[in-house]
């Protein structure tokens, strides 16, 4: 749309209407009522590349978002991850099985009682044992007392990244209460190293039953709080109502599980399905919806919370008192561990056995700490349902002391692939919305 | 550190110094740089029960061009060091920087390829904070001690050891080079020597 | 075929700083006493360990990893029916599937590399068999194997509430496996992970890219023969080798 210059003896009016190129770009002139046949290639062409990088309040982690906008629209997203890999499966080839524990803990870091879990039963089925029957009621109190304080997270971290900064405020208020019960079972705020293969590392001490059943009064009218905070709100409703749809067929291509495809109206929930550590012994429902969008998600976690109350309800009164760890003493744990003057350690008596009375003790004491059980060779694949859909263990042993191959199958690693179908053709602050719908922890993602 | 250096030194009093200092560190604007688990602690930190407020410093600030306080929480793998390093830079003067767990001040558990052994290989580090992940009054602990080491800077041009002859910059060199197999460079060789032998080129904690 | 004990380090140039054991002390006092003692060799001593006092490999004791064998029939359970529907419907079954094996309650179907891709369309779309959910593709490295990267497809049938794994192989000098993300597209990054760890290419694949390790890396870090890559660790006066070169009593 150049307009040439007349007769060369006429100066070109410099505000006549038209285009011409400089060095800065094209530069538009416009001369009133022609502002839509003039600046039309303009707006048609205006596609920026924003990079929402890996340091950002709002990509809930160290996920890189790369996005390119027309106007406020997303034509395409993708997401950059490995911002925190930690190499976890090489490292966990180099270790003890038992030492495995403590690194598979920090994997998803929100939900650490799943990653020991799906490990434990991983090694055990390798193994061929099962965990007595207190250390599996004790597990799944442990696990649904973890998925109870990493929706919390969820809620808090989608809301600070939506600006309802007190709904973090409120759900972290509340976790600390969480925390302190697995503080008080575990010896941890985070990252336990609990739950081992073969049970779990020690009993319940007492007064922990005491202390959840307080918990138990308590969490109702808090978690009502966070009801009343942000379901009922209109700003939250409309923030995320109809953003981020992804129906069944998306989800289970993309192999999306866990409360995406539960809001979905799929209710696919492993501890129904495929029921592990005793959960076919509880009573309790799977939530769905049929939004498919951010508000199902949100309703489906919000009622998942309530699910884990009536379970851990349930698994409060299934404690028998017996033994929380395997029995075959070439498995278990040598040591009795006791409380000592220095803190939690080797109690007297059984060092007194293994040095001053028992030879085979003490070599088998030694031996069980420094190299650790042989588990037969083979593969297999265990899965528990974490906050975040399905946490698979896929473990190879070549019949060693040590793992030879352990491959994680991370849900936010898989949900994460979700954020491009999800965030197309939406808002950029749809895109935010999305990510936080899918609760991604990106030490899951990048191990 | 900030406009002081500007001042020739022996102008400025003591009791300026000690305002300028309290006033920096009863409001230190932490950057957010939360990575992994430590990160976690650093929001429960920040959330009602262990009040990072009563500090002044409950405003994690997204953008580094307001903060002046980097927390660097949780395990810094390869890729995310230029990341680190760059918002680093984009902090303006004064600025500190605490290394929260065992990951951020020595790669922690994770003594393997993929994981930065320490962000001191990076940035230079005012405190380092044990702990896997250390709990909320452990980063408490550290935020008071780092008050204490504000409070204890010197105002003035000589308080930098960057003006001093010899300072030379670490050479940025891109990781695949440095951790190639090619046996040319034992990347453990370089990076000992490095630290240990090199033109000073890292600032260490002890700078000031 | 044999595999060289856990923990004992590949071949490099040794890190230096690394505390001298007894050889050492052996040649100083040794040298102090005759000037023309020969100085022991730092090789190895008499069970092949190079560490002195590392009694790794004591007695010549390697660990195979074995390849599991066909398990003969019945498999038991749902297996058989499963298998038999395979065979009858999915045409080529004998040169697809080279072995079946059933253990510790899970289905295991060993499958050609050029095939994958389209045993999982069948499986995906046959009515018998549903596995709608692709969960993951990993690899293994057995690297005393000839084809020494596994790749391990985990299936999910939600109709039937089965589990089917299915593993290829390929090796070194060509490391190509079909990609599955035209039948299961969730096996974008797990194929991109793959590659990124290992090495195996995936040929169909949209776009294959590193995606934990920076995009410049060089090596595939999952591999066996690729360094754990720590750093020797001071501590109270001693220098802790890293993980990988440590001495291992297993």
């Amino acid at each position: 749309m150049t307009t040439t210059s007349g007769p060369t003896t006429e100066t070109p009016d410099p505000y006549a209407a038209g285009t011409r190129d400089t060095t800065e770009g094209t530069v538009y002139t416009v001369t009133g009522g022609d502002w839509d046949t003039m600046l039309a290639d303009a707006f048609q062409e205006e596609r920026i590349v924003v990079n929402m990088g890996p340091q950002h309040p709002s990509t809930h982690g160290v996920l890189r978002l790369v996005m390119e906008l027309e106007g406020e629209t997303v034509i395409a997203a993708r997401t950059v991850i490995g911002y925190l890999h930690t190499g976890i499966e090489k490292n966990l080839e180099y270790r003890n099985w038992v030492q495995g524990v403590t690194f598979v803990t920090r994997m998803d870091y929100l939900s650490p009682i799943f990653n020991e879990t799906g490990y434990s039963l991983a090694v055990e089925k390798l193994l061929g044992i099962e965990a007595p029957p207190r250390a599996q009621v004790i597990r799944v109190l442990c696990m649904e007392l973890n998925r109870i304080s990493s929706h919390l997270v969820a809620f808090a971290t989608g809301g600070l990244e939506l600006g309802a900064l007190t709904a973090m405020t409120n759900a972290f208020r509340e976790r600390e209460m969480i925390l302190d019960v697995l503080e008080m079972i575990t010896g941890l705020r985070m990252n336990h190293a609990y739950v081992r293969p073969g049970g779990v590392a020690q009993d319940l001490p007492p007064g922990a039953v005491e202390k959840i059943r307080e918990l138990l009064t308590v969490l109702p009218d808090k978690l009502s709080g966070i009801d009343k905070l942000l379901t009922g709100n209109p700003i939250w409703q409309a923030r995320t109502q109809n953003v981020a749809h992804l129906d069944v067929q998306g989800c289970l291509a993309l192999g999306v599980t866990g409360p995406v495809l539960r809001s979905a109206g799929l209710g696919w929930d492993l501890r129904k399905a495929e029921p592990y550590c005793g959960y076919e012994g509880y009573d309790f429902d799977v939530p769905t919806t049929t939004d498919a969008d951010c508000w199902g998600r949100f309703l489906v976690r919000k009622q998942e919370m309530w699910e884990s109350l009536k379970i851990i309800e349930q698994a409060l009164d299934k404690l028998e008192p017996g033994p929380v760890m395997v029995e075959d003493t070439k498995i278990a744990w040598p040591a009795q561990l006791a409380l000592g003057s220095d803190g939690m350690g080797q109690s007297l008596d059984h060092v007194k056995k293994i040095m001053g009375t028992s030879m085979e003790a003490l070599i088998h004491h030694f031996k069980l700490v420094t190299e650790g059980f042989r588990v037969p060779a083979g593969q297999v694949y265990t899965a528990v349902e974490s906050p975040r859909g399905e946490l698979g263990f896929h473990v190879v042993s070549d019949g060693g002391t040590r793992p030879y191959r352990v491959h994680v199958r991370d849900p936010s690693f898989t949900n994460l692939q979700a954020t491009a179908a999800m965030c197309e053709g939406g808002m950029l602050s749809d895109a935010i919305a999305a990510v936080a719908s899918l609760d991604p922890v990106m030490g899951g993602v990048d191990r | 550190m900030g406009i002081e250096e500007k001042i020739p030194s022996g102008v400025v009093l003591t009791s300026v110094e000690k305002v300028v200092n309290w006033s920096r560190k009863s409001s230190l604007w932490p950057a957010t740089f939360g990575l992994a688990c430590c990160a976690i602690e650093m929001m429960a930190t920040g959330a009602g029960r262990y009040d990072l407020a009563r500090f002044g410093m409950e405003v994690f600030r997204p953008s580094p061009r307001q903060a002046d306080l980097m927390i660097v929480a949780g395990r810094v793998s390869q890729k995310m060091a230029p990341v680190l390093r760059q918002i680093y830079d984009q902090m303006p003067e004064p600025k500190w920087v605490i290394a929260m767990g065992v990951c951020a001040s020595s790669g922690g558990m994770f003594n393997n390829y993929a994981i930065v052994q320490g962000v001191d290989h990076v940035v230079p580090v005012d405190i380092y904070l044990p702990g896997c992940p250390p709990r909320p009054e452990m980063l408490l602990d550290a935020i008071l001690k780092l008050h204490d080491k504000i409070m204890d800077e010197p105002l003035g041009s000589n308080a930098r050891r960057r003006e001093l002859p010899g300072y030379a910059p670490r050479e940025l060199v891109a990781s695949s080079q440095r951790y190639s197999s090619d046996g040319k460079v034992d990347h453990r060789t370089a990076l000992r020597t490095e630290l240990m032998d090199g033109p000073g080129g890292l600032v260490r904690a002890d700078r000031r | 075929m044999s595999v060289t004990p856990q923990g004992s380090p590949p071949p490099r140039p040794k890190p230096d700083g690394e505390v001298e054991t007894a050889p050492a002390v052996a040649a100083s006092s040794a040298s102090a006493v005759a000037a023309n003692v020969a100085e022991p060799d730092q090789g190895s001593d008499m069970f092949g360990a190079a560490m002195g006092g590392d009694t790794s490999g004591f007695g010549g004791l390697v660990r195979t990893t074995p390849a599991p064998a066909s398990t003969p029939r019945p498999y038991g359970g749902w297996y058989d029916e499963a298998v038999d529907a395979l065979v009858e419907a999915y045409p080529g079954f004998g040169d697809t599937v080279t072995r079946v094996v059933v253990d510790r309650d899970e289905l295991t179907l060993h499958v050609q590399r050029d095939k994958v891709a389209d045993l999982c369309r069948h499986l995906r779309d046959d009515a018998e068999h549903r596995y709608e959910v692709l969960l993951g593709v990993s690899g293994v490295d057995f690297p005393e194997q000839a084809e020494r990267f596994h790749v391990v497809y985990h299936l999910l049938s939600m109709t039937y509430r089965r589990r089917l794994r299915l593993e290829t192989t390929c090796s070194e000098a060509d490391p190509h496996v079909v990609s599955v993300t035209d039948v299961y597209p969730t096996a974008d990054f797990h194929e991109r992970e793959t590659w990124d760890m290992f090495g195996v290419q995936f040929d169909g694949h949209p776009a294959l890219t590193r995606i934990l390790m920076p995009d410049d890396w060089e090596g595939h870090p999952q591999r066996k023969d690729y360094p754990l890559g720590g750093v020797p660790v001071e501590y109270k006066g001693a220098q802790i080798p890293p993980p990988d070169e440590r001495r291992s009593y297993a």
